[in-house]
């Protein structure tokens, strides 16, 4: 069955292929950048937990060093192919959609649960032939100009994987019992209100620490939403989840730790500044986190 | 109490400013040494858990393509299309796609859109060329950009949980079976459509909003 096989595959050739093409043009810490990551994507299942490890500690030693550089700036574009350009930049979204929606309806040869990702990567293929057709590409073309991509983008590529690896590091470690522990001792008792407004901000605060709802939903759920606001308070327990998780994603909008969502662009738009993403977004956050735990308050009062 | 160290290093590095890689192994490490782990152990979960996240990292798989055809015109083509339409203004624009991202996300097609597949290549030189025709010069491109990268983040967050199938879901409902709590996914995807439908109107307003402020810029 194609899975996660082929997109792994895939990604890894990608990230190979840019070593390879770092090491000609003599940028060593990207080259070994980029190598270790496909090296992660080929051969990852083989290597073990502590080797996998170990090629964490290489990454951030590469990224901390500095000495990953940026592209160099991109020859202007040649606009002499008129509407054909965008042949290929639509097919990747529509093969995305209509691929998962083929691979559900006939299931055995994809994993379902892959659809999308697969369509994805079968997208992408399909493109760069397109570009190969419709528009001349050499093999070159598609490698340069995807490196100086990912070149802007540096060793934040891996950032957002770096922090779900911190989760469970902290899942282990027990953080999230303790910090529920903190924040059960800061509500005044009996207060519905001060209970629903601790969780939706504590989910908003706990996100923008980590980087992510999903790891601040099962601290918070243990901490307020299970034992004061289902239990205590007798709220419907789809409500309290829903919720809780939307306020959560207030929070993903506010913080840099979500490197992928407001870091990534910030880099990929050439933005002056990095925060700027996050500065747009923060006046529709804040009202909406206001209205989240409004929702909540009133399904539960 | 101890294990909570990691927090403040995280805390700590980033307004300190060292790399965030750095300050996140660091994290992990000190995190796992307050809990008592052994060194080998918190390295091997970490590294675990690495391998099993790769996909995140998987999209960069589309730059190839992105690359070659922002270098055959894309983007080139792209303003010359927005200058064509008449009344295509960057804040109407915007919520068009705010509107396609939060269907889309609420069908399950998350990786429909995103930095890399959408904004860079299409919706943010759209949004730029109407908004240099609003203005009449390029001065508002980097609140524009901005903007394009927040309305694609906004319809992914507030659309994706109305489809039962996303991890988001699939966590809420595994954590609260811990509690001997059964849901099925349905009931909570349904409670995503009310935020759904505020945050189109919050984040529309503000694209609509924008659009007053670049007039006023002329």
């Amino acid at each position: 069955m194609i899975g996660l096989d082929l997109v792994y595959g895939v990604a890894g050739a990608v990230f190979a292929i840019f070593a390879v093409s770092s090491v000609r043009d003599r940028r060593w810490a990207n080259a070994a950048f980029h190598g270790l990551i496909a090296l992660s994507f080929l051969a990852g299942n083989r290597l073990g937990d502590i080797a996998n490890g170990v090629l964490v500690l290489a990454l951030v030693g590469i990224a901390a060093s500095g000495r990953m550089r940026r592209a160099e700036p991109a020859p202007p574009a040649e606009d002499r192919y008129g509407a054909r350009v965008f042949a290929p930049a639509l097919v990747i979204p529509a093969t995305a959609v209509l691929g998962t929606l083929a691979f559900k309806a006939f299931p055995g040869w994809v994993d379902p649960k892959q659809a999308t990702l697969v369509a994805l990567t079968i997208g992408t293929l399909v493109a760069l032939g397109l570009c190969a057709w419709l528009l001349r590409a050499r093999l070159h073309e598609p490698i340069v100009a995807g490196r100086g991509l990912i070149d802007d983008i540096g060793w934040v590529a891996v950032m957002p994987q770096m922090l779900a690896s911190l989760g469970a590091v902290f899942a282990l470690a027990g953080v999230g019992e303790v910090v529920g522990r903190l924040i059960g001792a800061v509500i005044p008792a009996g207060s519905v209100f001060g209970a629903v407004a601790a969780y939706g901000i504590g989910m908003a605060v706990f996100t923008i620490v980590m980087g992510n709802a999903f790891a601040a939903f099962p601290v918070m759920a243990a901490a307020v939403g299970v034992p004061l606001l289902i239990r205590g308070a007798g709220g419907d327990p789809a409500i309290v989840a829903a919720v809780g998780m939307l306020a959560g994603f207030c929070g993903t909008l506010l913080t840099p730790m979500a490197a992928n969502f407001n870091l990534l662009p910030a880099a990929l738009l050439d933005l002056k500044d990095r925060y700027g993403v996050i500065r747009a977004q923060v006046p529709t956050a804040l009202p909406l986190l206001a209205f989240n735990i409004a929702l909540l308050y009133l399904m539960i009062a | 109490m101890l294990v909570l160290a990691g927090i403040a290093v995280i805390a700590g590095g980033f307004l300190l400013r060292f790399n965030p890689l750095l300050v996140i192994i660091v994290s992990a490490a000190v995190t796992g040494l307050a809990a008592g782990l052994d060194p080998v152990r918190i390295l091997g979960t970490f590294g675990h858990a690495f391998n099993e996240t790769r996909y995140v990292t998987a999209i960069y798989m589309v730059l190839p393509v992105i690359g070659l055809l922002e270098r055959r015109g894309l983007q080139t083509r792209a303003r010359a299309l927005v200058a064509r339409l008449k009344g295509a203004t960057a804040g109407r624009l915007l919520v068009g796609y705010l509107l396609f991202r939060q269907v889309t996300a609420a069908l399950g097609l998350t990786s429909v859109g995103g930095p890399a597949q959408t904004v860079r290549p299409l919706v943010a030189p759209m949004a730029e060329a109407a908004a240099e025709r609003q203005v009449g010069d390029a001065g508002e491109g980097e609140r524009v950009k901005a903007m394009a990268a927040a309305t694609d983040n906004v319809g992914l967050f507030f659309g994706e949980d109305i489809f039962i199938a996303i991890g988001s879901i699939l966590l809420m409902k595994g954590v609260l079976e811990g509690y001997g709590i059964a849901l099925e996914p349905f009931q909570l995807s349904v409670w995503a459509i009310p935020t759904a439908i505020v945050a189109f109107l919050i984040h529309g307003a503000r694209l609509l909003w924008l659009d007053r402020r670049l007039g006023r810029a002329k």
